[in-house]
């Protein structure tokens, strides 16, 4: 009997978690989070230009952003960790993403017109436009790894295949984005479909996770 | 330099062939591209990224610095048909600043505002093909569409606007979109008249050519069989009669003589043929995959 337990999982009804969902996510997040960054660069060009400074920018507020959602998400996979908030994440996301469409040009007119260096412009214009967004997709890799995660054991090999996953997602995101996307879509239309993909995917989790009600709290 | 770690006998019969190798006077790793200065008898070149056999970007003749050594360069002159008295001159690329510094020479009292991103392109332009800046003559090291954004806000108008910001490896995108031709027209006085430098084969030329076309009206394309790149002249108002541009053409011929502009044989040359499939899709701030699109 105490043998048994032993065996078991820490934490109860991890199991619970469908691994394949939560990798999905995870690869879809890395995905999104690379096109966003791709077409940052396209869609401030028009205020900024496309200097190399422009990108620094853009990667300047990724790397912050990203450092921030890690932290975030950490704190909170400690916190009760549910397949709620975990959906929650990816619908925040998705929504957090809509004024790349809808306010670009509110948020970098003000901005080209009161900061004349282009460098302090675009890294102020990204800011107002990425922070939130990718701060919030930075929350999910912590986030998924805590729900994977069944023991201290394989703690590192669940944050290797979730790392391995969302980096593979970005890849993909990035390559897709800048060799395929941009010559079939608008960039609208591309950010666009990406905050779909994550109001989807946002969805589906918040099914997976009323399916199970309360039981999937870990 | 290399010179002198080679025996003197090797080094003299490499300069002394019948065909001078080409030598660089100078390399340089900008924050954009590889800059090269090369130098083949009274021929010196800019070449940008030379390891992925890009074109020269421009040349000149050390001998008779005044003769633009490029048609393409000359072929920009065919923009003074239509207006041949420019005050306010914006030109977006400098290269090794032929155009500004025959600009000058031609109208010393023209007010000459080039943009250029790369500030080692500046140096170079300055240290190896003559070019200065002066009263008249500035350079902006910025982003072109930046420049161009901010001078419609303070009212800038311009009479005479030359984009020759394409290297022939790469096409800067947000340079080519209606959007932006839109803000090139909002700092055009009435009288302006707008050259734009690019190439005359692929896909590309296809979308860039309706592009234009949304913008401007029907506009001047200018080829000639001597040279990759097309030339567009395009100006707000309806385009004059070919008569006019003789009658230009003739008065002009002369100035330009010295710089080695056949300005007469140019009117003749200007098509308003529509060459291109107008079923593509104009470029937009949305839609702007040019860079993929010269490669189809």
């Amino acid at each position: 009997m105490n043998a048994k337990q032993a065996r078991r999982p820490n934490n109860q009804g991890p199991q619970a978690i469908p691994s394949l969902l939560v990798v999905s996510a995870a690869f879809v997040s890395g995905f999104c989070i690379m096109t966003i960054e791709m077409l940052g660069a396209r869609i401030m060009a028009p205020y900024f230009g496309g200097s190399l400074s422009v990108w620094g920018s853009i990667l300047t507020v990724f790397m912050l952003a990203l450092a921030c959602g890690y932290l975030i998400g950490g704190k909170l996979s400690a916190r009760r960790p549910s397949l709620f908030n975990y959906a929650f994440f990816f619908l925040a996301a998705a929504a957090l993403s809509l004024p790349i469409i809808f306010l670009a040009d509110e948020i970098m007119r003000p901005i080209f017109l009161a900061v004349e260096d282009p460098r302090y412009g675009s890294l102020l214009a990204s800011l107002f436009l990425y922070f939130l967004p990718t701060t919030i997709l930075g929350m999910i890799s912590p986030y998924s790894v805590r729900l994977l995660v069944e023991n201290s054991d394989h703690s590192g090999q669940k944050a290797g295949l979730l790392f391995f996953v969302s980096t593979l997602g970005s890849a993909a995101g990035t390559l897709g984005t800048s060799f395929y996307l941009v010559l079939w879509f608008e960039v609208n239309e591309i950010v666009f479909g990406t905050a779909a993909a994550l109001a989807l995917i946002g969805m589906v989790l918040m099914i997976a996770g009323t399916q199970r009600g309360h039981a999937n709290d870990l | 330099m290399t010179c002198r770690l080679w025996p003197a006998l090797f080094c003299l019969s490499l300069f002394s062939a019948p065909f001078l190798a080409a030598e660089t006077l100078h390399e340089e790793r900008s924050l954009y591209r590889d800059i090269t200065v090369t130098q083949e008898g009274n021929r010196r070149c800019l070449v940008f990224n030379v390891h992925r056999g890009d074109r020269n970007q421009t040349c000149m003749n050390t001998a008779d610095p005044e003769r633009l050594v490029f048609e393409y360069a000359k072929m920009t002159f065919a923009g003074l048909l239509l207006n041949p008295n420019p005050k306010n001159i914006l030109i977006a690329g400098l290269g090794g600043g032929s155009l500004p510094s025959t600009l000058t020479k031609l109208y010393p009292d023209a007010k000459i505002d080039v943009i250029e991103i790369d500030q080692a392109v500046v140096n170079v332009a300055e240290r190896f093909f003559d070019f200065e800046e002066t009263e008249n003559v500035k350079v902006a090291v910025n982003d072109a569409r930046v420049f161009v954004k901010r001078a419609g806000l303070l009212e800038q108008r311009y009479d005479f606007v030359i984009l020759d910001a394409f290297t022939g490896d790469y096409i800067p995108e947000h340079l080519l979109t209606e959007e932006f031709l839109e803000e090139v027209r909002a700092i055009m006085s009435p009288d302006a008249v707008l050259v734009a430098n690019t190439f005359s084969t692929s896909r590309f030329y296809d979308h860039e050519s309706v592009t234009y076309q949304k913008v401007f009206g029907e506009f001047y394309n200018f080829k000639l069989p001597s040279s990759g790149n097309r030339i567009i002249i395009a100006r707000d108002a309806a385009l004059p009669p070919r008569g006019e541009l003789n009658a230009v053409a003739r008065s002009l011929a002369p100035g330009v003589e010295a710089f080695g502009v056949p300005l007469l044989e140019y009117p003749n040359r200007l098509s308003t043929r529509v060459d291109w499939d107008m079923s593509r899709r104009a470029l937009t701030d949305q839609y702007s995959p040019s860079n993929l699109l010269r490669d189809n």
